[in-house]
């Protein structure tokens, strides 16, 4: 059975091998940084099952190693690696034109079959996929099979794989790691109590008689504080119970069905504007090559602003009626 | 006493803003940002570390994109880039803003159908929408400078996010919509998983209307620019900048 722990050795496999190539290059910042992450990449459902057991020792020496990875975090500079010139590219992509096409676009198709009909494939009375994260096992089968045609199609060499991978790895350097320390933090957050303390601070400055000024307190406060969690699902339990629950669907009679759709949707629009949103707008400038950190930021805020706009006017118009 | 220590650990997202604000780089603000609110709370350093450690490898998950890179990285090398910037000049009706208003509408909609994590910074918008953006952008003629060709990347990946965001809500199944059922069910208010999910209908509308008229504005500055070009070129030659993607 396949399951998301394949996928989870698979990228330490990855890493380690890309800490290899930089180890043989000299390069000491970059071997370490992509070994300790393949080595907690690897060990993490060890750690998980350790804690679960009362057993406190992994968890700690995983969090030595978050600390070691932060540490060599600014060291990560976005050296430039050699690169095949332009003309042998474009000489290559003369002679294989749409075959090219063929393994890029694997990736998302195998992704889609598994998603859609991954449930439904039963060798010798064994599901192929577990269908814990089936989505995501599922892109990982479609990356090794897109890297074993794009070899094929290509002719080139299995260590291209590596070399070529472990190149775009060190482009991205620390930014790969970004979203996931993002979200170790929202954990910290929610268990350090700083949720709570934010929503009072909302319920102190707002009148709470005004139904309009708990709808903006409510859809601004899951926008700022998006924008500092960088993520809305985090945002979310924070502000519905701090401010949604007890002003607009308690004392004010708001529907929550509507409420909890639009709140949502409000803090997606936080995402729109914040670098802790880190896989959405900072991993993507790495990815592009993009000189400004905030790029990606720049070219989509407009959209958010409006649609905050639309959202806290709909929300005004839309939970008090139905 | 106690009032202070509730609010104490505020004190972590303070760190965040100020280290992102001084432009620190990240990773170490953010880990540091999480000792300071452990501290701030109370909990012992062994705690604060086992709480980083457990909290970092719940999230491996969000590794999993660097797993497209081999294959994108053997493509790139046999000229994958080119080759796309080069197929797409020769389609005629395909303009840039055409281009990425179908990829919003089919972003959005397999995001409703929950298949998030089918497209993609790493899976789709680096290997195919953004050199494909960018051959469609230099059908004006002249090729993009330096400037816009960045332009041209971020507009792309900031469709790719439109998309996705505004088209999640809607998926029953996965995700926002259970959370939120969850989070009701927990203070007592059982609701259906549909209910929610349409409600975020009129905002995945509104969110395909407000972008797809900022693309076609943006389309047009982009060609709007090409009339002053200083520097006519007859054929695209790999754009501005080596090593473009």
């Amino acid at each position: 059975m396949l399951k998301i722990e394949h996928a989870y050795w698979l990228i330490a496999l990855f890493l380690a091998g890309a800490a290899w190539l930089n180890l043989r290059e000299r390069r000491w910042s970059h071997a370490g940084f992509w070994l300790v992450l393949a080595a907690l990449t690897a060990g993490g459902k060890y750690v998980l099952d350790a804690t679960a057991a009362h057993h406190e020792l992994p968890a700690q020496l995983a969090g030595v190693g978050v600390i070691a990875l932060a540490a060599l975090s600014p060291r990560m500079q976005r050296g430039q690696l050699v690169e095949r010139d332009v003309s042998a590219r474009e000489a290559d992509a003369r002679r294989l034109g749409h075959r090219l096409f063929g393994p890029a676009v694997l990736i998302p198709l195998v992704t889609l079959l598994v998603a859609l009909f991954g449930a439904y494939i039963v060798i010798g009375g064994v599901r192929l996929f577990d269908p814990v994260r089936m989505t995501l096992a599922g892109l990982a089968l479609a990356c090794v099979i897109a890297l074993v045609a794009a070899l094929w199609v290509t002719r080139a060499k299995p260590a291209a794989g590596l070399a070529e991978g472990r190149r775009l790895l060190d482009t991205l350097g620390w930014a790969a790691l970004l979203p996931l320390t993002l979200a170790a933090l929202g954990g910290v957050f929610a268990a350090t109590g700083v949720g709570a303390a934010v929503s009072d601070l909302v319920r102190m400055v707002i009148p709470v008689n005004s139904a309009l000024a708990c709808v903006i307190a409510y859809g601004l406060g899951m926008v700022l504080f998006t924008v500092i969690m960088g993520n809305a699902f985090a945002a979310f339990p924070v502000l519905t119970a701090g401010v949604g629950l007890p002003l607009l669907i308690h004392l004010h009679g708001a529907n929550p069905a509507i409420l909890g759709s639009l709140g949502m949707l409000t803090g997606y629009c936080g995402t729109l504007f914040t670098p802790m949103a880190a896989n959405f707008n900072i991993v993507p400038v790495a990815l592009l090559e993009l000189p400004n950190q905030n790029d990606v930021i720049r070219a989509q805020w407009k959209t958010g602003a409006v649609l905050l706009v639309v959202n806290l006017a709909l929300m005004y118009c839309l939970i008090f009626r139905f | 006493m106690t009032a202070l220590l509730h609010w104490l650990p505020l004190l972590g997202v303070l760190v965040v803003v100020a280290g992102f604000a001084l432009r620190f780089n990240p990773v170490p603000v953010v880990v540091a940002a999480g000792i300071v609110s452990g501290l701030a709370a109370g909990k012992s350093i062994g705690d604060i570390l086992a709480l980083i450690g457990n909290s970092f490898v719940s999230e491996r998950a969000l590794l999993l994109f660097v797993l497209t890179l081999p294959a994108i990285g053997v493509l790139e090398r046999a000229g994958l880039r080119e080759h796309v910037g080069n197929w797409i000049a020769t389609l005629r009706g395909l303009t840039l803003s055409r281009l990425l208003m179908a990829y919003l509408a089919a972003r959005q909609i397999l995001a409703m159908l929950g298949l998030y994590d089918v497209a993609g910074h790493a899976q789709t918008v680096r290997p195919l929408l953004a050199p494909m953006a960018e051959g469609a952008a230099e059908k004006r003629g002249t090729p993009l400078n330096a400037q816009e060709r960045n332009d041209v990347r971020a507009f792309s990946a900031a469709t790719d996010n439109i998309g996705r965001f505004f088209g999640e809500d809607v998926f029953i199944a996965l995700g926002a919509v259970l959370l939120i059922q969850g989070f009701y069910a927990q203070h007592g208010i059982e609701l259906e998983p549909l209910q929610i999910a349409l409600w975020a209908l009129p905002t995945a509308i509104a969110a395909f209307v407000v972008h797809a008229i900022r693309t076609v504005l943006f389309a047009r500055r982009l060609t709007g620019g090409a009339s002053g070009s200083a520097t006519p070129a007859l054929r695209p030659e790999g754009g501005g900048k080596s090593g473009s993607c």
